[in-house]
């Protein structure tokens, strides 16, 4: 059978929506959208979706795997649970689109230089080292993201708003040595480490 | 004794009446003007003090013809109940203190609308006869029902259930009707997350153990002749023998017809075998036997299936059905999940434009079917290619892409059809085609008229009238049972499209209507609306000039003609709506307590007063099913209505007499408003066709108008509907601005 | 009045010298006034907020929020958990529910938790400060404390989402709540109960990835406030606060406005209105200045 044959038997196919009933948070929701797009008319960055929720929905039911772990549509999530308080099937779409974002970045599908990708992990990176956020270690990782050079540009280009939060007393350059953390460090660490294992443990294979 | 008439009239003085009338002035109209005998006062007539006051003077005096002037016709309809005398009711309360402003400047012209109220009901009684039923049949208990599917086993074990033997008729060897073969049904019960087992199997063994119920297999309807009480139907079997039954009432459930798949070409339906219909896939899981379902073409056990929904209907392509049949969502559903309970891993998408889920449960069974992994997507087939694998292309609603999938089986969700007998005004339609299409149309729906079902032997044709789309006609909004042939009940989807619970629901409401209509019949009494009346139309046969209009026109087919062209009432089809009265030309057709008479008698008693005195009168003839209580309810609200409006009810705008527009013109009246239902294709008309008739009549009103020099605003025709409370006060009103733009009638002498 | 006592969960950017500092510093003078005792969670964590699902997936997400309450169950026994922060509560909220509902994550969540030595038994309620003061204080009381009335400034009632869905405050609709306006007006000042953007999203966490995105939807929420003749916006919620107020400048460059619309806290109108110093109401913490409740605070 050719490839094109193959492609087309696999149209349609609920192989790739059981893949995501196992391995995405609130995955087991997504066969229950009834289509009526009132997700994607509430999306305030709705525009800026390739492929808004109703249509990622959609995709999964039509078996299109690739195109929904590659697309950065779900990374235009703000979290502002609009869709979700608007579902009249009650889905919960903002886990859903989080949760497929999260399956596609274990997957080394998305795109390296997807900004909220990034600054999500960067975020997380931060908050694990003492448990607690650390602002300005946060914002300078994000000027200096892409290397130094841009790092200077940014730092430079938004030195007015650092200036002004540190005559307001809020940001602390102090912070850049020491910072909060919280005293059970290892303990924190620990714990995160076992959550990370267990959740692995449970993904399954399905390629 | 007995042919001596003694006429009493009786004055409320409850309910703020004697208040705000002068009762005894009142009285004296009764009896100085109305010419009643007596005439006596009470302070609360409707009280059993009030009515045994009356009921007194009936045994006691004679009493004969009795004249109550107290609140609207519509209340206290109970107390009043007087069957033994001639009785009318002058509206003063509802009709007139509550129409008017209780202000001494009022006083005069609300006194003056009493009077005129009194008087007209006066007039009224002095042409009214008690009505009697005429016994022209007895009581026959025997409901035969047509058709042995769903609908039609259900009547006849409800109607056995309650003590009426049924004669139960099927054209087939067996009954069961098209859901007989199916694997399951739609559940109809909570959780509705499965389908459900097949009723029928029990009905059938229930049908076979019942006393009370006669199968008629193999059989049809030759001949059905008579009338609610004395039907004669003529059964024949295939075998060509026969047997004449004495029927009450009928029930016709002939069910539905399967939309022909073969003008689907697109969908490949006939070219591969492995397209099928919802219908034949359910004879394809009974063969199943619990193991998976096999495609025809190979015995292949499917892996995938696709349904198509709305194949060949909601559509305004040539030759597919313009409506959609409510039910072939659901079965599909429940067809998917036959996939999922039969076949395992299978495939299973249903492509829906619109998925339409209706009925307590609909939308709690379209989420068991996602629940079960159903795949639901918004798609529009276009076309399926045949081959091992079929392969449908459809348009991708939601992802905005021409797109195609492969599977072993397809599923077209074709429609419901009505399999109904020819439509008696299909001739008709033909004639009265305002354009050549429209003509060709019903030319063609004539002569590929179906065969006949119950072989009427009606003046009106076989079978019973279509709506649209062959469907039956029934009093949609509050007789769905109801057809246009008195006593016999349309049940089930030759009605409209409907699921086997939606028929058996039905079913078991014609079956109560059937059995009411044979007990009404040996009552001599109506079916509703006008639920009880003993009266029926007679005509002076002397005066009749057998023009036929009375035959043709009555909405309910109830008149034949005799051999020389003469109309033959039969009581029991009558629903006394008049529209026979209405219609004849030379007002030779009345009933004991409603006629041309009756009705003229109060226009010409209702005082017109000089020119100079400037006060006009304004007739308003008031549908009694609609109008009449939309302006009770306004009264009831405070709405005020124009001192110079008398309202007369009529039992149909039908009925109305173009005579009695001519004559209150010649006596003097300013303007005239008439106030029917809806007549469209959405008709409100309690009677189908009176308003529409009386339309119809109306029009030719302005010659006469011209004849008479008068302007054309001063008659006018309304639609109203019983929610009308501000409206149909308003429409009155509109009438006395009017008559103060143009002037009065120069016709007051 | 009885004393009000709630397990405190303040989160990371109400920490010193973080973005949030200062709703902080008002949120305490305002529960002072009110009679509400805040206890902090010992050695709380960070939540992980609205973003750090991205790094941080399912699981570890909710166990950094399963140790807060497993700390607050501990150390606060049989006190509600309050935080001011919307995403703080948001997320504390959604875990509890979550671990509630899934009988294996809340085995999961607390098989982890015991490599810290801490158990989850998911009792405590979860609550929002606005949640406090509309249920438990309410706005009679709020009104009698008021000592100094905002008259005459006219606020426009920002409440942003995360206060609002999924959860939002019993009885309120999602699509325009009521309660912010309530508070505006029980302090004296005048509401703007149909302001547009009530609800509309700041950008969130994306103000620092897709600034664009995010700026373009902070001056529909500015301009809507200045359409309404609002001389400041209040909010309950610290990200919407830092986005609507600290990204004027970019804003004014890129679209060629002259935004200059102060950002401030409920906490910080009640604290003024309650009589207390500028200082107390965090006054000097905004970056554009509140003068017109700095004249209020000062008389």
């Amino acid at each position: 059978m050719s490839d094109l044959n193959t492609a087309m038997i696999e149209k349609y196919r609920s192989s790739f929506l059981k893949e995501v009933e196992a391995n995405v948070e609130e995955g087991e929701w997504v066969k229950m959208c009834m289509q009526c797009g009132v997700c994607s008319g509430s999306c305030p960055l709705g525009k800026h979706w390739d492929h808004p929720p109703q249509e990622i929905f959609m995709m999964i039911r039509a078996n299109k795997r690739d195109e929904v772990l590659s697309t950065d549509s779900m990374w235009m999530c703000t979290s502002c649970y609009n869709c979700i308080s608007r579902c009249p099937r009650g889905l919960p779409i903002t886990h859903i689109m989080h949760g497929l974002a999260v399956y596609s970045k274990r997957l080394g599908l998305t795109q390296k230089q997807q900004p909220t990708a990034q600054f999500s992990q960067i975020f997380w990176d931060n908050l694990m080292k003492k448990g607690r956020v650390n602002e300005l270690k946060l914002g300078l990782s994000i000027y200096f993201k892409d290397g130094f050079g841009q790092g200077v540009k940014n730092a430079m280009a938004n030195q007015k708003l650092g200036q002004n939060m540190m005559k307001a007393k809020r940001m602390n350059a102090m912070e850049f040595f020491s910072g909060h953390s919280v005293k059970d460090l290892s303990g924190f660490q620990k714990m995160v480490k076992k959550a990370q294992e267990i959740e692995a443990g449970n993904i399954k294979d399905f390629k | 004794m007995a042919d001596e008439k003694k006429f009493a009239g009786y004055v409320c003085t409850g309910c703020g009446l004697g208040e705000r009338l002068d009762a005894g002035q009142l009285e004296t109209t009764a009896t100085r003007d109305g010419k009643m005998q007596s005439c006596k006062q009470h302070e609360m007539l409707c009280s059993a003090e009030g009515v045994q006051m009356i009921k007194d003077d009936i045994a006691n005096d004679g009493v004969t013809h009795v004249m109550i002037a107290a609140c609207s016709r519509r209340a206290k309809v109970e107390a009043f109940n007087l069957t033994d005398v001639a009785l009318t009711r002058a509206n003063l309360r509802e009709g007139v203190i509550w129409v008017r402003p209780d202000t001494d400047e009022n006083r005069e012209t609300t006194q003056e609308m009493a009077d005129d109220y009194i008087r007209m009901a006066c007039a009224e009684l002095k042409s009214m006869s008690k009505p009697a039923a005429s016994a022209e049949q007895s009581l026959n208990k025997n409901i035969l029902v047509v058709g042995g599917g769903i609908t039609g086993m259900t009547a006849a074990i409800e109607a056995a259930a309650a003590g009426y033997p049924v004669h139960l008729v099927e054209k087939n060897g067996a009954l069961g009707g098209a859901l007989g073969g199916y694997y399951k049904v739609i559940p109809t019960r909570s959780p509705y997350d499965a389908p459900a087992e097949n009723p029928v199997p029990g009905m059938v063994e229930a049908i076979e153990a019942s006393d009370n119920i006669t199968v008629h297999l193999n059989s049809t309807i030759a001949k059905t002749d008579g009338a609610p009480g004395r039907f004669s139907v003529e059964v024949a079997t295939e075998s060509g023998s026969g047997e004449t039954l004495s029927i009450g009432a009928i029930v016709q459930a002939s069910g539905w017809k399967l939309f022909d798949a073969g003008k689907l070409p697109e969908f490949a339906y006939g070219k591969t075998p492995d397209v099928v219909t919802n219908h034949e896939l359910e004879a394809l899981a009974v063969a199943a036997n619990g193991g998976p379902i096999k495609r025809p073409s190979d015995g292949k056990e499917v892996k995938s299936v696709c349904f198509i929904q709305n194949a060949g209907q909601c559509s305004d392509k040539e030759g597919h059905l313009s409506y959609f049949s409510g039910v072939t969502d659901l079965v599909s559903i429940k067809q998917a999940m036959y996939f999922k309970e039969l076949n395992g891993e299978c495939d299973t998408t249903i492509l829906f434009d619109n998925l339409r889920t209706p009925g307590a449960g609909g939308e709690d069974f379209y989420r068991a079917g996602q629940q079960a992994m159903v795949t639901f997507s918004k798609g529009i087939a276009s076309e399926v290619v045949p081959g091992d694998s079929l392969t449908v292309k459809f348009e991708d609603k939601i992802l905005n892409e021409e797109t195609e999938m492969a599977c072993d089986l397809v599923v077209l969700a074709t429609g419901m059809e009505p399999n109904s007998g020819p439509d008696p005004y299909a001739q008709l339609m033909v004639d009265e085609a305002e354009d050549e299409e429209e003509k060709a149309k019903a030319k063609a729906a004539l002569e590929n008229a179906p065969p006949s079902i119950l072989n009427l032997q009606y003046r009106q044709g076989t079978d019973l009238p279509h709506l649209k789309n062959g469907f039956t006609d029934s009093h949609f909004i509050c007789f769905p049972y109801e057809t246009r042939r008195t006593g016999i009940y349309s049940a089930g989807p030759v009605r409209r499209p409907m699921d086997a619970q939606q028929a058996r629901d039905d079913a078991t409401g014609a079956a109560l209507k059937a059995i009411q209509a044979a007990e009404n019949a040996g009552l001599g009494r109506a079916a509703h609306p006008r639920s009880g009346d003993l009266s029926f139309p007679s005509f002076r046969k002397e005066g009749c000039t057998q023009c036929k209009r009375c035959t043709v026109e009555c909405p309910f087919g109830a008149i034949n003609e005799d051999e020389e062209g003469y109309p033959m009432y039969n009581e029991s089809r009558c629903r006394r709506c008049g529209t026979c009265m209405g219609a004849c030309p030379v007002r030779v057709i009345s009933f004991e307590n409603y006629s041309v008479e009756t009705v003229n008698q109060q226009i010409k008693n209702c005082e017109i007063p000089e020119e100079w005195d400037e006060k006009p009168r304004i007739l308003v003839l008031a549908c009694e099913n609609d109008a009449y209580p939309a302006l009770d309810q306004a009264a009831q609200a405070g709405v005020e209505i124009n001192p110079w409006a008398r309202v007369i009810p009529v039992r149909c705008l039908g009925s109305v007499s173009l005579s009695w527009v001519t004559d209150a013109l010649n006596n003097g009246y300013d303007g005239i408003v008439m106030m029917g239902c809806r007549r469209d294709d959405d008709y409100q008309c309690h009677f189908v066709r009176g308003s529409a008739m009386a339309a119809e009549r109306m029009s030719k009103v302005g010659d006469t108008l011209d004849t008479l020099n008068l302007e054309p605003e001063r008659v006018i025709l309304h639609e109203v509907a019983i929610t009308d409370v501000e409206r149909a006060p308003q429409l009155i009103n509109d009438m006395a601005e009017t008559v103060e733009k143009i002037g009065l009638s120069p016709f007051k002498f | 009045m009885a004393k009000i006592e709630l397990s405190f969960y303040p989160g990371c950017s109400s920490q010193k010298g973080a973005t949030s500092s200062n709703y902080l510093v008002s949120a305490q003078t305002m529960c002072e006034e009110l009679d509400i005792q805040l206890n902090e969670i010992p050695d709380w964590n960070c939540c992980g907020a609205s973003i750090g699902y991205g790094g941080g997936g399912e699981l570890p997400r909710l166990a950094l929020s399963a140790r807060n309450i497993a700390l607050s169950e501990e150390h606060n026994s049989g006190q509600e958990i309050v935080a001011t922060c919307a995403a703080c509560w948001l997320s504390t909220r959604e875990a509890k529910e979550r671990l509630h509902e899934d009988e294996q994550m809340f085995k999961d969540a607390n098989a982890a938790l015991s490599e810290a030595g801490l158990k989850y038994k998911g009792e405590a309620n979860v609550r929002h400060m606005v949640e406090v003061l509309v249920e438990d204080i309410g706005f009679d009381t709020i009104k009698s404390k008021v000592k100094k009335p905002l008259e005459g400034l006219k606020i426009a009632g920002y409440v942003g989402c995360q206060t609002n869905r999924p959860f939002g405050i019993a009885g309120e609709s999602f699509e325009n709540p009521q309660y912010l306006d309530k508070i505006v007006e029980s302090v004296g000042a005048e509401s703007i109960p149909g302001y547009e953007k009530k609800v509309q999203c700041c950008g969130g966490a994306l103000a620092f990835s897709e600034p664009e995105k995010s700026q373009e939807m902070i001056k529909g929420i500015i301009e809507a406030a200045y359409d309404n003749g609002a001389d400041m916006i209040v909010t309950p919620c610290p990200l919407c606060q830092a986005n609507v107020e600290i990204y004027q400048d970019n804003i004014n460059e890129a679209y060629g406005t002259k935004f200059n619309m102060p950002v401030v806290y409920y906490s910080t109108l009640m604290s003024v209105a309650f009589g207390r110093s500028a200082k107390e109401a965090a006054l000097d913490g905004q970056v554009i200045p509140a003068k017109q409740l700095q004249e209020i605070a000062d008389k």
